[in-house]
């Protein structure tokens, strides 16, 4: 058996020919088979277990609207928020030169190094009404932790490397001549900006915003310690699930999770789209 | 004068939100000396949780390693059809809440999931146990070694691997001094993403893990119970454990970035290069 195997790979052995297609296709098949796309359909098999009837009427429940509201509302102001800093972040990191520059670039991703459930408690103590963020904006009637308010702030540290990191390489082939021209030819930093540097940037924009948002609408360890958890006001949809579970609730879970998967994946086939057709027109550059 | 306008706006907002809460990490722990952050780090129930954390990371980042490399073997070095669809499948986990992630192990392993019947019959426990914080992890941390692996290889090519083979070396001797060798920083660059979000994962291991204390309990989930006790001197100082294990990562990672700069912008635009390498 060894033997027809090895004569079989030298019969093989011409050039351009690797071994070990087989090996590792069939291998990476039935990992991702085992380990996620199986157990994924179970989401999608459980939620319909009580019928459409029922699938519906969890999903339309009040409390799960406004779970949902929430943590899409949310995350949709957290990523704005993000473009908004990651553009001056990532323009300055690129651009300028200042002290302690490599150590701050190192620095914008500590969202993704630092435990969601390290910095949501961390957050919590900023923000609390005696912590040091919390005590300043306490007297001017500003109340952060405990409030929807907070779950926007954990949401923006989880979001903001991602819009940094998209941008910086674009920023970094973006020529510095095309500028200097224009700002030869006459045109004001502004109009520099909106006419020269904004069009080759935005479709990076775009992607950060919605890896950001993407990131925002599934996350639960950094919110739930500073959003306070109240039913129809700040509960988030993860934790809706996490306590339909906990209830044994499995269909009403399930049927949340559902609506959730399918935004969610809608956004990365939409990402995926965006990058596909940014680096095609890139390419045709 | 707009130039020091937008560096100080940038600065402000790095600090507000990146700088103060891991100074509030330290400054919470610390809060009420050495001796009391010295008493909570070595509680039994700690290092209980610090050692179940390291078993978990231990099982989950080579299984995803041994896949990454397989994955990245088969995408960058062959043709197929299907190609790009299977790097969006092993992107997929990326997309899910880590919260969804825990639940579907419950669907399949739970008491009243598919295998559920079957695995009480036989006294084997998956859900509200060690294998289902492992499984957890696993899904959450899967498209990482690959991520970062495929775009280093597709940019390698083939032509090592092919004169290896032409002079008579065998497939896995050709992995193992030609293919290993070139992709070793890399390899190393995913490993340390994928070993941080396994020992921080907290959403995916809360569902599955039962919180049952000195045995299902993985640091951040500890974290959270001392928490939610109000105890927490003790919180903060074994978050401040995980604190410098995220700085460790973010100084391992500069450390690589700065040997080999093409790593630098692979994992957050995979698709971009990936093209880019193909063309």
């Amino acid at each position: 058996m060894a033997t027809t195997a090895s004569v079989a790979l030298k019969g093989r052995k011409t050039p351009g020919v690797l071994p070990g297609f087989g090996l590792t296709l069939g291998y990476t098949m039935v990992y991702l088979s085992l380990l996620v796309l199986i157990p994924l359909s179970a989401v999608f098999i459980r939620s319909l277990s009580g019928g459409w009837g029922h699938f519906w009427e969890v999903v339309t429940a009040p409390r799960v609207l406004a779970s949902l509201r929430l943590s899409f509302g949310a995350s949709l102001i957290a990523a704005l928020i993000n473009v908004l800093f990651g553009l001056i972040v990532s323009w300055v990191l690129v651009r300028y030169t200042f002290p302690f520059k490599r150590f701050i670039d190192a620095m914008v991703d500590l969202p993704f190094a630092l435990p969601t459930a390290v910095a949501g408690i961390a957050l919590t103590a900023l923000y609390a009404p005696n912590g040091w963020l919390g005590a300043w904006l306490k007297p001017l009637g500003i109340n952060v932790a405990f409030t929807p308010v907070g779950i926007v702030v954990a949401l923006t540290f989880i979001g903001l490397p991602f819009v940094v990191r998209t941008l910086q390489p674009v920023l970094e082939e973006l020529d510095k001549e095309v500028e200097q021209a224009a700002a030869s030819l006459g045109a004001s930093p502004l109009q520099a900006f909106c006419r020269v540097i904004f069009p080759a940037l935005w479709p990076a924009l775009l992607t950060g915003f919605a890896l950001a948002f993407a990131r925002a609408i599934g996350e639960y360890g950094s919110v739930i310690f500073i959003a306070g958890n109240m039913p129809m006001k700040s509960e988030i949809a993860p934790l809706l699930i996490v306590s339909k579970l906990e209830q044994y609730d499995y269909a009403g879970a399930t049927a949340i999770a559902v609506v959730m998967l399918v935004l969610s994946f809608a956004l990365m086939f939409g990402i995926n789209a965006l990058q596909n057709w940014a680096s095609s027109r890139h390419g045709e550059r | 004068m707009g130039r020091l306008l937008l560096i100080v706006t940038a600065l402000l907002f790095l600090a507000v939100f990146l700088l103060l809460p891991l100074l509030a990490v330290f400054a919470q722990a610390l809060a009420k000396g050495f001796g009391a952050y010295y008493l909570a780090i070595s509680a039994p129930m700690a290092w209980a949780a610090v050692r179940l954390t390291l078993l978990v990371a231990a099982i989950a980042v080579p299984l995803n390693l041994v896949f990454g490399v397989a994955a990245a073997w088969a995408i960058a070095k062959f043709n197929f059809r299907g190609k790009s669809a299977l790097i969006t499948l092993i992107d997929l986990p990326f997309a899910v809440s880590p919260v969804i992630a825990g639940m579907i192990f419950i669907l399949v392993f739970g008491t009243h999931g598919w295998f559920g019947g079957y695995l009480r019959a036989h006294h084997i426990r998956v859900v509200f146990a060690v294998p289902g914080i492992v499984l957890a992890t696993i899904f959450v941390t899967f498209p990482f070694i690959a991520r970062e692996l495929i775009p280093v290889m597709q940019t390698q090519g083939k032509d090592d691997e092919e004169t290896a083979l032409s002079l008579g070396a065998t497939g896995w001797q050709t992995f193992w001094r030609v293919t290993l060798p070139n992709i070793r920083w890399g390899l190393l660059y995913g490993v340390l993403l994928c070993n941080a979000r396994a020992m921080g994962e907290f959403g995916a291991v809360s569902v599955v893990s039962g919180h049952i204390r000195g045995v299902t309990n993985t640091m951040p989930l500890h974290v959270e119970i001392l928490y939610n006790e109000y105890n927490y001197t003790a919180a903060f100082a074994v978050a401040s454990l995980l604190a410098l294990l995220a700085l460790l990562t973010l100084a391992g990672k500069s450390i690589l970035e700065w040997r080999q700069p093409e790593l630098r912008h692979a994992a957050r635009v995979p698709r971009d290069r990936t093209r880019r390498a193909n063309t």
